[in-house]
């Protein structure tokens, strides 16, 4: 049996573990815990350790999508999680603009972890208070063949766009590496 | 009993508050990964500071902080360098060379100008040594804590902000093909001027600060301001030994599976 694995990254609340939930056939492995910082607590619980999906694909290979913790101090996973891993997804929570400086250093430690494809993905777009994709872009300061890409953690089909998009981006990067 | 632990445990802030709250008299030693320094209090304010890579000499701080020309410093190391710094001070002085308020506000500035390096450690082993008093040669000064404390604050809070923006040095630069952007129309400082003519996706950030002489800190703040007017963007540096992922070398036959795989997933997903 061949395991491959897909890490989803982001800020704190980005929406990782509802993202991973929307596909994984199984029920999310999470290691939640009650948020003790006053600060953070936008929600009852966070993943302190990683989010934990897998899908199926057939009898010789399974996907894991990893999510991992939202918050800062613990970043000393990235890296392992971060080890083999086909490609990576950056969430980004659309409706809070504070948190997008934080996305932008997440994206940047990612990426120098590692030298795979990756995709930006603009969460809860079906928010009122939704910034536009396009104004993302710009905060974060994304090149424009940076795929960002709108989402709704919890509608199956744009979490599936998202993984899809990755994976065509990691098709097209082999094929320029073949032809290079 | 001295006071001992790792900056990493128990901040410079913590430290300089505990000192500034308790006056207390005493020797602060701080070892970094590369160097050490030696702070000293006197009832809470600070009273004289070192490193250990710098000579410390009041020629040196003078030098330092442009009240002494590097000839004059010269001159004076190799004439006067037996003499001690109250006796130096008292000659030029006298030599009408520079005031007394010259000689304390270098000697304030260079010491300060040490506590706020401290404030950049993460790491490091201190000890603080009660009743240990500076060398009796040297001249001291007495600075209150509370500014020096607000002034650190602000420059870990830069520190951490910088290290969110620019997270590994070993990352590369290059221009951004922005449509429009001339770099030569923008004003920029030397410091920076020097950045620039280095910018290659071949150098990476922590070889350019190398080679122009820079600080982490100084660095990334020169990187910063460059990232946030458009004018590069951080990239992988080229030629970088893969980490991981899909780009070790691979056979033709490696290559073919690693596609069959991707397309196997991509017909998965569609299929969810």
């Amino acid at each position: 049996m061949q395991t491959v694995k897909m890490v989803i990254t982001g800020p704190f609340n980005a929406g990782k573990s509802q993202f991973i939930q929307s596909v994984s056939e199984i029920d999310v492995v999470a290691t939640e815990r009650k948020i003790s910082s006053e600060a953070e607590k936008v929600k009852e619980t966070t993943t302190v350790a990683m989010d934990f999906g897998r899908i199926t694909v057939d009898n010789d290979l399974v996907l894991y999508l990893f999510g991992t913790p939202g918050q800062r101090r613990f970043d000393f996973m990235w890296e392992i999680l971060s080890e083999g891993m086909l490609g990576f997804i950056v969430l980004v929570d659309s409706t809070r603009p504070e948190t997008f400086r934080e996305a932008r250093s997440i994206l940047e430690t990612f990426r120098a972890y590692a030298p795979t494809p990756y995709v930006v993905a603009a969460n809860k777009q079906d928010k009122k208070e939704a910034w536009d994709v396009d104004d993302i872009r710009i905060a974060l300061r994304l090149d424009k063949k940076v795929k960002l890409l709108p989402c709704v953690g919890t509608d199956k089909e744009t979490v599936k766009t998202v993984l899809l998009e990755l994976l065509y981006s990691i098709l097209a990067e082999m094929d320029a590496a073949a032809g290079g | 009993m001295a006071l001992k632990g790792n900056l990493r445990d128990f901040s410079i802030t913590q430290l300089l508050n505990l000192i500034n709250v308790a006056q207390k008299t005493g020797a602060l030693a701080v070892e970094g990964p590369t160097e050490k320094m030696w702070v000293f209090f006197r009832e809470g304010k600070l009273a004289y500071a070192q490193t250990g890579e710098e000579d410390g000499s009041l020629a040196f701080i003078l030098h330092k902080t442009n009240k002494l020309s590097a000839v004059q410093y010269r001159a004076i190391h190799e004439r006067a360098g037996n003499m001690s710094d109250k006796e130096l001070g008292l000659l030029l002085i006298n030599a009408n060379y520079v005031t007394q308020q010259d000689i304390l506000t270098s000697l304030q500035t260079y010491f300060i100008g040490v506590v706020n390096r401290l404030f950049t450690w993460v790491e490091g082993i201190f000890r603080f040594e009660n009743d240990a008093l500076p060398p009796e040669n040297k001249i001291t000064v007495r600075v209150s804590l509370e500014n020096i404390i607000i002034e650190g604050s602000r420059r870990v809070r830069e520190l951490e902000q910088l290290n969110d923006e620019i997270p590994s040095l070993d990352m590369a630069l290059k221009f951004t093909d922005r449509p429009g952007t001339n770099i030569r129309n923008v004003n920029l400082s030397v410091e920076e001027w020097r950045v620039v003519s280095y910018i290659n996706p071949k150098n990476t950030i922590r070889q350019i600060a190398t080679t122009c002489k820079m600080s982490e800190v100084e660095i990334r703040r020169v990187v910063y301001g460059l990232i946030q007017a458009g004018l590069v963007e951080v990239v992988r540096p080229l030629g970088a030994p893969p980490t991981g992922g899909l780009r070790a070398p691979l056979s033709q036959s490696e290559k073919d599976d690693r596609v069959s795989l991707v397309n196997r997933l991509i017909r998965r997903i569609r299929s969810i």
